[in-house]
């Protein structure tokens, strides 16, 4: 394998899966806690990936595969979701959505 | 030479992929957020290129960078100005606890791969010119993963009807 070796893969992945767990708990737009929820999902398929390389074994890319088809189906509920409390004129807001907390 | 193009390409896709996913969390619009995740999921497809995987590249930027990205400009588009949350909010304690949280992980995952960097992670193995391709995954997707594949045709359809269902409009708001 030319170029650099999985670590460094690997290291890009948790340094963007730090990220995108700051924004999930930081940010308070459900819109881009879906975002950041988009970029944790992809470093950890990155990490997949790089394994799969890493071993020569094509499991991991399949499993990244199923990951996405996931990631798809999420993106359509939440934003669904999203839509939904548009419509009923609730803010934006998921510190303030809290009506299930129980 | 061919080594250093390598390392070139994956310096500017690693930096770029950094870059936008800082960008995405850190930008107040949420139209410039979608745009940069956009520009993550384009860089992360050139690693998984350089990481063997021709047909997950193409799937990411069909599926991702393609379809869900325009779902999600279409939903930032019909908010409107009122997709615009506070950037960030809460008690300051549960903010720094988040800051805490995040880098606590990073540090976890850096100092795993420092420990293991001398021998699991060297030595690549031999592959093959087809690891990758298209129809080697689709050959496993058919025969040891079959269930898998199954279970994901499932969860897509639960997730279209419910899509749907979310997406109705219950009567008595029709006529607002």
């Amino acid at each position: 394998m030319d170029g650099p070796g999985v670590g460094w893969y690997l290291i890009v992945a948790a340094i963007l899966f730090g990220t995108g767990a700051l924004g999930v708990m930081l940010r308070r737009s459900p819109l881009v806690v879906l975002l950041s929820l988009e970029i944790m999902l992809n470093a950890a398929n990155l990490t997949l990936i790089a394994f799969a390389r890493q071993h020569g074994d094509l499991a991991g890319q399949v499993f990244a595969l199923a990951v996405m088809a996931v990631a798809a189906a999420e993106v359509a509920i939440g934003l669904g979701l999203i839509v939904a409390m548009a419509r009923r004129r609730l803010v934006l807001d998921v510190d303030r959505a809290s009506a299930l907390r129980g | 030479m061919g080594n250093f193009l390598v390392w070139l390409v994956w310096f500017l896709a690693a930096g770029g992929c950094l870059a936008t996913g800082i960008a995405v969390v850190s930008v107040t619009n949420p139209f410039y957020s979608a745009l940069s995740l956009i520009g993550n999921l384009a860089s992360l497809a050139v690693l998984y290129l350089l990481l063997a995987a021709e047909f997950l590249a193409a799937a990411q930027v069909l599926v991702y960078a393609g379809a869900v990205m325009v779902m999600f400009l279409f939903v930032v588009a019909y908010l409107g100005g009122r997709a615009d949350a506070p950037w960030a909010g809460g008690p300051p304690l549960l903010r720094t606890a988040a800051v805490v949280a995040a880098a606590a992980l990073l540090v976890e995952v850096v100092v795993v791969l420092g420990l293991a960097w001398g021998d699991s992670l060297q030595d690549p193995a031999e592959v093959s010119d087809s690891f990758g391709s298209p129809a080697e995954i689709g050959e496993l997707f058919l025969t040891d993963h079959l269930l898998a594949f199954e279970i994901t045709s499932i969860v897509l359809l639960v997730a279209a009807v419910g899509g749907v269902v979310l997406g109705t409009t219950p009567e008595k708001e029709e006529t607002e």
